[in-house]
C-alpha cells in the first residue's frame, strides 16, 4: 500500500498519455520559427492557459513553467528580495519548506532582511504575527497553504488580509504544493500574489512545477539565460513535462471531491482505529484544520526509523517527513519550530493517501501498524 | 533465517551480504549515517560517504534486497566522536573503530536488528564466530594480513549468538574473487584505512570540534630537559617518530603525553618499551578466566601479539610482557589471544 502521496503521487493515465507525443514525434523546442517548434509552442501555452483557467482565470502569461516546487519558491523568495538589484526583506514561518527557508537563508547573508516568525504547538502561523514583522522594506510573504509534514493548513487568507492592512504594495506568496489535491486552490481562495505549485504532487511528471506570479510582481530570474517564460526562467522548455503537468492538474481539479471524500474517510478511519488499538498514539494537531489526506502522529517508544522499516518489509510505502539524499530520517525543522522534543520528534510517521486510495484502505493501514507496533511491544 | 547485514559500501560488506543470500537467508541491507558534515548531509569526503552508500544502496539493488540508510548520529557522537576528543584531551590514543563496535555496532544496531524480526546481524569484519565446546569462540580471521578480531573483542556471548561474519572464512582475494564474480561494482574498491569521520588529517578534526585540544606545551627528554616546542599533545603518539620538530642527532621518539601540563615527553627507542601494561574495562567473550593465565597481548590493529602473563589486578589486569613491547599507548586495545582465538580484552590505562 503507498501511503506517501505526499511525497510523490503515482502519474496520472491522462498526464501519461498526453504526454507521449512529446516524448516521440513532437520534439519540437518552442523558442522557433518552424513548424517543428510552432507545435511544440502551441502545446506548451495549450498548458499554459489550461493552467491559468485552472487556478481561477488568471492571464495565462502570469503562469511560469518552472523545474518544480522548490525552483517556484526559489523564484518566489529570492526573485523578489533580489528584484532590480535591491536587497529587500522577506517574512516567513519556521515551518516553512527547507526551499524557502533555505532561499530566505541565502538573500540574508546577501544582506536582506530576514524575519521568520514561530508557529503555535500545533504548527500554526499567526496573522498578526506576520503582519508585525512585515515593514517598508519586505519584498515578500511567504507562508505555505499547508504543512507537507503534518498536513496543517495556514490561515493565509487572513495573513494576506493583515499583511495588505499594514503594507497594501508587499506581495504574498504561497507554497501551495500540499493543497492542491484535495482543496480549491484559486487566487480568489486564497487572495495571495503568488502561488507555488507542483506537477508530480497531483499525478503530473516529476521536475516540473510552476509560480503564478500576478501581473506587476517583479522577479530576479531564477535561472538567467535566453530569456524564456518572459525573461523569469530561462532555459528550453520542458514541454512534455508541463503538458503533463497541465492534463494531471485539470484531472485532479476534475476529481478533487470525490477524492477528498475518500481520502478524509479513510484517513479519519485510519486515525479513529490506529488511536482505539494503540490509546497513546499522538495525532499531530487534530484540533486543527488539517489537510484531509494528512495523518502525522507518533506512537512513543517506537522509533519512526524502525517502524517505517517494518512496514515497507510489510508493503507499506509511508514517510517520517524529510529525509536526505542518502534516504536516512532527517531531524524535523516543522516539527522543532512547534516545539516538539527532539526524542518524541523521532517517533513521527507521516502517512499521506492520495487519488489511488481506496475505502478499505485506512483499516489496512491501521492493522499493519498494529503488527508492526505489535512485534516492537 | 532473515538477516540485517550492515552494509558500509566497501567490497566486504558487499560480498557478506551475498554470501547471506546464497545461503538462502531473507537478507535486509543497512548503512549506518553515523556521522554529518556542517550541512547535516552525509560526508562526501572520507570514508562513510555518500558514494559509499550509493555503493551499498545499488549493490544491494543488484542483489534485489531491501536497503535503507538509518541514523546513527546521537549514537555515533555521544559514543565514539565525544570519547574521541576526550581520550586525546585525557592524552590517550582512543581507537573508535573499537568504541563504535562496542557502542553503536553490536549495541545500538544489533537491538535494532531484534527490532526488525532478523534473527542475525551480519558484517563484513575478517574475523569468525565459531561454536565449540558449548559456547561461542572469536576467532582470527583466516586471511591473516586482514585479521580484525582486534577491534572485536567486546563481543561476549550474547552478542555472539546473534552475529555472523561471514568473510571471515575467506581471504580478501576470494572475497573480491566473489566479487567479480557477482559483477560487484564494489569488487575492486580499495580497502578504506582511515577514521571514518575524518576527512583529512585527524589533528585538523580536532582541532575544529575540541579545540582545547590545541594547548601548546613543551617538548621535554626522558631527563626532563625542554628540548622543544608543540602546539598540542593531540598531535602525538605514543611511538611517534615523524614530525616531532627536535633535531637531536639520533632518532627520538614520543614515549609519554602528560595533557595536564600539556608535556610531550620523548626519549630513546630503548624507552619506548614496556614490560607491564594495565588494562580496564576488560571484558570476555566466553568466562572469565582464572586469575593469572598466559596469553598473546596485541596492543594496536597492526601488530603482532606479544606473550605475556597476564594477572588479575583489583578491577583490571596487569599484563608482563616475556620482552619488552613498543609503543604501547593508553588508549588503545589490549586484547587477549590464545593462538588464533580472543579471550577477551579491555583499554590500556597505563604502560611501564
Amino acid at each position: 500500500m503507498y501511503l506517501d502521496h505526499a511525497a510523490t503521487t503515482p502519474m496520472r493515465p491522462e498526464a501519461a498519455e498526453a504526454m507521449a507525443p512529446y516524448l516521440a514525434e513532437r520534439f519540437g523546442n518552442p523558442s522557433g520559427l518552424h513548424g517543428v517548434s510552432q507545435a511544440a509552442k502551441n502545446a506548451l501555452e495549450g498548458a499554459r492557459e489550461a493552467a491559468a483557467e485552472l487556478l481561477g482565470g488568471t492571464r495565462p502569461l502570469e503562469i511560469v513553467f518552472t523545474g518544480g516546487g522548490s525552483e517556484s519558491d526559489n523564484l518566489a523568495v529570492k526573485g523578489a528580495a533580489l528584484a532590480n538589484g535591491a536587497r529587500r526583506g522577506v517574512v516567513t514561518a519556521a515551518v516553512e519548506h527547507e526551499a524557502v527557508l533555505a532561499s530566505a537563508e541565502f538573500v540574508s547573508a546577501m544582506g536582506c532582511p530576514v524575519s521568520v516568525v514561530g508557529v503555535s504547538p500545533d504548527g500554526v502561523v499567526d496573522p498578526d504575527e506576520v503582519a508585525a514583522a512585515v515593514d517598508g522594506d519586505t519584498a515578500v510573504v511567504s507562508v505555505m497553504a499547508a504543512n507537507n509534514e503534518t498536513g496543517v493548513i495556514q490561515p493565509v487568507r487572513k495573513i494576506v488580509e493583515q499583511v495588505k492592512a499594514v503594507s497594501p504594495d508587499v506581495p504574498v506568496h504561497t507554497d501551495a504544493v500540499q493543497m492542491f489535491v484535495t482543496e480549491d486552490v484559486s487566487i480568489d481562495q486564497l487572495g495571495v500574489d503568488m502561488i507555488t505549485l507542483s506537477g508530480h504532487k497531483f499525478g503530473g511528471p516529476q521536475g516540473v512545477g510552476l509560480l503564478w506570479v500576478r501581473d506587476g510582481v517583479k522577479l530576479e530570474p531564477a535561472i538567467h539565460g535566453g530569456g524564456q517564460e518572459l525573461g523569469r526562467r530561462s532555459g528550453t522548455h520542458n514541454v512534455a513535462g508541463i503538458v503533463g503537468m497541465a492534463a494531471a492538474m485539470e484531472a485532479a481539479a476534475r476529481t478533487r471531491q470525490s477524492v477528498r471524500d475518500v481520502v478524509r474517510d479513510v484517513r479519519d478511519d485510519f486515525e479513529a482505529r490506529l488511536t482505539a488499538a494503540h490509546p497513546d498514539a499522538v495525532v499531530t494537531a487534530s484540533g486543527e484544520e488539517r489537510l484531509v489526506q494528512h495523518s502525522h502522529f507518533r506512537i512513543p517508544g517506537v522509533l519512526a526509523e524502525t517502524l517505517l522499516v517494518l512496514l515497507d518489509q510489510a508493503g507499506l510505502a509511508a514517510a517520517a517527513g524529510s529525509a536526505c539524499h542518502s534516504g536516512a530520517i532527517e531531524v524535523s525543522h516543522v516539527l522543532a519550530a512547534m516545539g516538539m522534543d527532539q526524542r518524541d520528534a523521532q517517533e513521527c510517521v507521516r502517512f499521506s493517501f492520495g487519488w489511488t486510495t481506496a475505502p478499505g484502505d485506512g483499516r489496512k493501514a491501521a492493522d499493519l501498524v498494529g503488527a508492526a507496533v505489535g512485534s516492537l511491544r | 533465517m532473515k538477516a540485517l547485514v550492515a552494509m558500509s559500501g566497501g567490497v566486504d560488506s558487499s560480498v557478506a551480504a551475498a554470501l547471506m543470500q546464497q545461503q538462502g537467508h531473507d537478507v535486509i541491507g543497512v548503512t549506518l549515517k553515523q556521522w554529518e558534515g556542517p550541512d547535516g548531509q552525509m560526508p562526501t569526503a572520507g570514508c562513510c560517504t555518500v558514494a559509499d552508500a550509493t555503493d551499498a544502496r545499488r549493490v544491494a539493488a543488484q542483489l534485489g534486497i531491501p536497503y535503507y540508510v538509518l541514523d546513527y548520529t546521537e549514537e555515533f557522537r555521544s559514543s565514539v566522536v565525544d570519547r574521541f576528543g576526550a581520550d586525546y584531551l585525557a592524552g590517550r590514543t582512543p581507537n573508535p573503530c573499537v568504541e563504535c563496535n562496542r557502542r553503536v555496532r553490536f549495541k545500538a544496531l544489533l537491538d535494532r536488528a531484534t527490532d526488525l524480526d532478523c534473527e542475525v546481524l551480519v558484517t563484513g569484519h575478517h574475523a569468525r564466530v565459531v561454536f565449540e565446546d558449548g559456547s561461542f569462540r572469536l576467532k582470527k580471521g583466516l586471511d591473516a594480513g586482514k585479521d580484525q578480531s582486534y577491534v572485536l573483542h567486546m563481543l561476549g556471548q550474547d552478542e555472539l549468538a546473534k552475529v555472523q561474519l561471514p568473510v571471515g572464512e575467506l581471504t580478501k582475494a576470494e572475497v573480491r574473487a566473489i566479487a567479480s564474480d557477482l559483477g560487484l561494482r564494489t569488487a575492486n574498491k580499495p580497502d578504506s584505512q582511515d577514521i571514518c569521520f575524518v576527512d583529512g588529517d585527524y589533528r585538523d578534526f580536532l582541532t575544529t570540534y575540541f579545540p582545547e585540544t590545541a594547548q601548546p606545551g613543551p617538548i621535554v627528554n626522558t631527563d626532563g630537559e625542554v628540548v622543544g616546542r608543540h602546539d598540542g599533545t593531540s598531535g602525538f603518539t605514543i611511538g611517534q617518530r615523524k614530525g616531532l620538530g627536535v633535531a637531536v642527532g639520533e632518532p627520538r621518539f614520543v614515549v609519554e603525553l602528560k595533557p595536564a601540563s600539556a608535556t610531550v615527553v620523548i626519549g630513546d627507542r630503548g624507552s619506548l618499551g614496556s614490560t607491564l601494561c594495565r588494562v580496564d574495562e576488560v571484558s570476555w567473550v566466553d568466562r572469565e578466566p582464572a586469575d593469572s593465565f598466559r596469553a598473546d597481548v596485541k596492543v594496536r590493529y597492526r601488530s603482532e601479539g606479544a606473550a605475556a602473563r597476564v594477572d588479575r589486578a583489583g578491577e583490571g589486569w596487569l599484563a608482563s610482557f616475556d620482552q619488552p613491547v613498543e609503543a604501547v599507548a593508553p588508549g588503545q586495545a589490549a586484547v587477549f589471544y590464545r593462538k588464533d582465538e580472543v579471550l577477551g580484552g579491555g583499554t590500556i590505562s597505563t604502560a611501564a
